[in-house]
């Protein structure tokens, strides 16, 4: 997949850092959830909001930086943690936390040995909550990688990028 | 056969109960750190044929719980299962003590062999 994403003529992002994650998503929803998510074209994400309601986030540290967001619509994650629970789970528990953190974990986790860097990923956190915003990166373009899927949109927000 | 399952995920820790259930009678225990899992080994010294154990976790991860057991226990087997795939990441577990390695996703057939593999070598 060709993808160099740019916006204003001096900010491009490199699909070798965001290649990674497009795959690292479908191998994680098919391997574990048996879903495969159809992925759109990313674009440029300019405002701080998460896309979506419940956002899982992984800080990067070592030789690349930044933060990875995997944010879904609140019925998407329901019904994505009830798959792989398989049970249902109250979104308004622990046990949803965690699970939505496990899924950044992978994410970001089975990315990160395609990036041709060296990198340490952090304990995820979860935000949940209608038009949260998330701090990313000064100067450094935020993709977003729109994915849809039979029960509903999730996106996944890379803000990374070397650590020179 | 007992299997000590480590991971601060619940719903990892549910997802290798529902795949390792298949490999007949087991009894699993739960640790959600390493901190939590040295207490549960401490109460029953050699009572488990697997330990699983998760890399990133807060409080004791999983590498340094690694080698706090094989201080004392250089026979159960151990099994990294974890998102780190780097070469380096794998030749330090291994370096470390665990008999075997599972990349994070997984299938449950994938993740089945790669039990069986472990208490192989192991033996």
């Amino acid at each position: 997949m060709q993808a160099q994403v740019t916006n204003p003529p001096q900010q491009k992002m490199s699909s070798k850092l965001i290649l990674p994650f497009v795959n690292s998503t479908m191998n994680v929803f098919t391997t574990m959830a048996k879903i495969t998510p159809v992925i759109a074209t990313p674009h440029l994400k300019e405002d701080s909001h998460a896309t979506y309601d419940v956002s899982g986030i992984i800080g990067f540290s070592g030789d690349i930086i930044g933060s990875v967001v995997v944010s879904f619509q609140l019925a998407t994650a329901s019904y994505l943690v009830n798959a792989l629970m398989g049970m249902p789970v109250d979104t308004k528990s622990s046990d949803f936390n965690d699970a939505i953190g496990e899924i950044a974990n992978m994410i970001a986790g089975n990315a990160k040995k395609d990036l041709g860097l060296v990198a340490s990923i952090g304990i995820p956190t979860v935000v949940i909550g209608s038009g949260h915003t998330i701090g990313r990166l000064s100067g450094v373009p935020c993709v977003v990688i729109p994915c849809h899927t039979s029960a509903g949109d999730f996106a996944v927000e890379v803000n990374i990028k070397p650590n020179k | 056969m007992k299997i000590l399952l480590v991971d601060d995920s619940k719903m990892m820790r549910n997802i290798q109960k529902t795949m390792l259930a298949t490999l007949g009678s087991v009894e699993f225990s739960e640790a959600e750190d390493g901190v939590q899992a040295l207490s549960v080994l401490g109460a029953n010294t050699g009572a488990f044929q697997l330990i699983l154990i998760d890399w990133n976790m807060p409080n004791m991860d999983g590498i340094t719980l690694v080698k706090r057991i094989r201080m004392t226990d250089k026979t159960t087997p151990l099994m990294m299962v974890t998102t780190e795939a780097e070469k380096g990441r794998v030749m330090e577990a291994i370096k470390a003590g665990v008999n075997n390695y599972a990349i994070k996703p997984f299938t449950s057939e994938a993740l089945l062999e790669k039990v069986k593999q472990t208490l192989k070598i192991a033996a």
